[in-house]
């Protein structure tokens, strides 16, 4: 099993979850985050006076998927949420070792 | 017609009413962090209790005390009259009820006088010491000025006063000074005040290196939006001649309303130039520059120099607002360029621009100008020194600013025990995380 987690504009989320949806992904964890790549943020200027807003708001997401299907969720998120300009965002992959659903006790890949 | 004076100075008084609470509390709390925003609205809502009931306590007495119907100028004489027997009509028992509805429009401009110096003390100012700031500075800010102002006093046309020392003539000064609602009395005084305390605070921890931007411009739009329409009781709730109700009521409306949108858009053109925006921030301050500056003009304008008095307060405001930078000053929501510089525009403005030839630029010759700065300089004297006074006072009994440590932390939780939003982390929010915001245990105390 696999943690995808993906960092994704504001504005791609409901075109990422539909895509991961129609593909078969039964559940994720979304979070409104906030941080900066390389592009590093922007001003804003109040009554005269700048400031550096480093933080960019970003979506969060987490999922956790079967080894098999990680090349393709990671292919859609990425197909998905690109726009082709700065802040698209990132996908990465981590290993997981045990995933339990708390209701049953089932395990690993029935837990999914 | 005395049935509709009556009806109308009601109506006037709680617009004036509205204007502090919520108008004036939403505009600074809109602009304060997330941290900060409920101190900032208490500290409004505060000085209407406060203040409310000193005013029916000894402000009304001090400020239209009948008992010295004949004070005639003569600052020293004035002065030495108000401090000795400020008690005369304690608590209005002895005031002629038939009065009430004046004595209810003075005390919601007192009140606001007072909540307007708020906003140069953001996030640090102990709320027990502007608790205590406020009945004692009133005493000796505002309701001595209001009485030299509006009460005939040293600051009117009354003979002994200070344009009658300039340019006396028969039964007073040949030219009276103008200050129709209060650009001396409210908003050159407050201004001064909020300059003095921020000097004596000293700056924010991080001024001018944290990002301190406002946290939610949409109630600062709806507090500029409240303060409009409620300045329309402050203005035109100002005329006090009964005569003067046909020709007059018409054009104060106006002459508010249209230098407040000429203000509006001098800020924002002044921004689109030269920050490549034009702001909400902008158009709601513009909007307030402009209404101060109008303040003390509203009278004795026409509607065409009303425009030219508000595009200029409007643009000039936008510039003002960037001294605090330059001078080192932390004014945290800008009383001093608004209230400080817009008032000065409008006092000394109308010596300019007077209608019926009266001033400068109409055909009036230079007194009435000579005698508009000299009452605007001895307003901001005055407001200077007994603000001074009255903090050094409150810095020596509790102190004026809270703990390093509970600054960083955000007064609303150290000092009122609440936070304002439940959620997000934007603006400096510490405690704002659905972890640290949710509710352990619900039990009772």
């Amino acid at each position: 099993m696999k943690l995808v987690t993906a960092v994704i504009k504001p504005h791609k989320w409901e075109d990422v979850r539909e895509a991961l949806e129609t593909f078969g992904v039964t559940g994720m964890t979304v979070s409104e985050v906030s941080g900066y790549g390389r592009q590093k943020g922007h001003t804003e200027v109040y009554r005269g006076a700048e400031y550096d807003i480093a933080l960019v708001p970003k979506i969060r997401i987490e999922i956790v998927v079967d080894d098999a299907d990680t090349e393709d969720v990671v292919g859609i998120i990425t197909k998905t949420a690109h726009t082709g300009r700065i802040g698209d965002g990132k996908v990465w992959v981590s290993p997981i070792d045990t995933v339990v659903r708390v209701r049953t006790g089932d395990q690993d890949a029935a837990a999914l | 017609m005395e049935n509709g004076y009556y009806t109308w100075m009601l109506v006037s008084a709680s617009l004036v009413l509205l204007m502090t609470a919520p108008g004036l509390a939403l505009f600074y709390g809109g602009m304060s962090r997330t941290k900060s925003v409920l101190n900032m609205l208490m500290m409004s809502f505060s000085a209407l209790g406060v203040v409310g009931i000193v005013y029916a306590l000894w402000g009304w007495s001090m400020s239209y005390s009948t008992g010295f119907a004949n004070v005639d100028g003569k600052a020293g004489k004035e002065i030495a009259m108000l401090f000795s027997d400020p008690f005369n009509q304690f608590g209005l028992e002895k005031t002629d009820p038939a009065n009430y509805v004046f004595v209810a429009f003075q005390l919601t401009f007192a009140v606001i006088t007072a909540a307007l110096i708020s906003g140069a003390v953001a996030d640090r100012l102990k709320f027990s010491a502007w608790l205590l700031f406020l009945p004692i500075w009133v005493t000796l800010s505002y309701f001595p000025l209001a009485h030299m102002v509006f009460g005939g006093g040293f600051l009117s046309g009354a003979e002994g006063g200070l344009a009658d020392l300039l340019f006396s003539g028969k039964d007073g000064a040949e030219v009276a000074p103008i200050d129709y609602a209060g650009g001396t009395v409210v908003h050159i005084n407050a201004g001064v005040a909020g300059l003095v305390l921020a000097l004596l605070l000293g700056k924010r921890i991080g001024f001018g290196k944290d990002p301190m931007k406002p946290h939610n411009l949409t109630l600062t739009m709806i507090g500029a939006g409240l303060l409009w329409f409620g300045w329309f009781g402050f203005n035109v709730g100002s005329i006090i001649n009964l005569d003067a109700y046909t020709t007059e009521t018409g054009l104060v409306w106006l002459n508010t309303t249209l230098a407040t949108c000429a203000a509006m858009l001098g800020w924002l053109a002044v921004e689109k130039f030269r920050d490549g925006h034009a702001t909400s921030l902008g158009a709601a301050s513009g909007v307030v520059a402009g209404l101060v500056a109008i303040t003390p003009a509203c009278g004795n304008l026409v509607p065409w120099s009303s425009m030219v008095l508000g595009l200029v307060a409007g643009a000039v405001c936008a510039l003002a607002v960037g001294l605090k930078y330059k001078f080192g000053y932390d004014d945290s929501l800008d009383v001093v360029g608004v209230h400080l510089v817009g008032g000065l525009i409008g006092t000394v403005g109308v010596g300019f621009l007077a209608s019926n030839g009266g001033g400068l630029l109409t055909g009036g010759g230079p007194k009435q100008l000579v005698v508009q700065i000299a009452i605007a300089v001895f307003a901001m004297l005055w407001s200077g020194l007994a603000t001074l006074i009255v903090a050094l006072f409150v810095k020596a009994v509790i102190g004026l600013r809270i703990a390093e440590d509970d600054e960083v932390e955000g007064i609303d939780f150290v000092e009122h025990g609440e936070s304002a939003y439940d959620f997000g982390t934007g603006g400096g929010a510490r405690r704002a995380s659905v972890l640290s915001s949710s509710t352990t245990s619900a039990t009772e105390r």
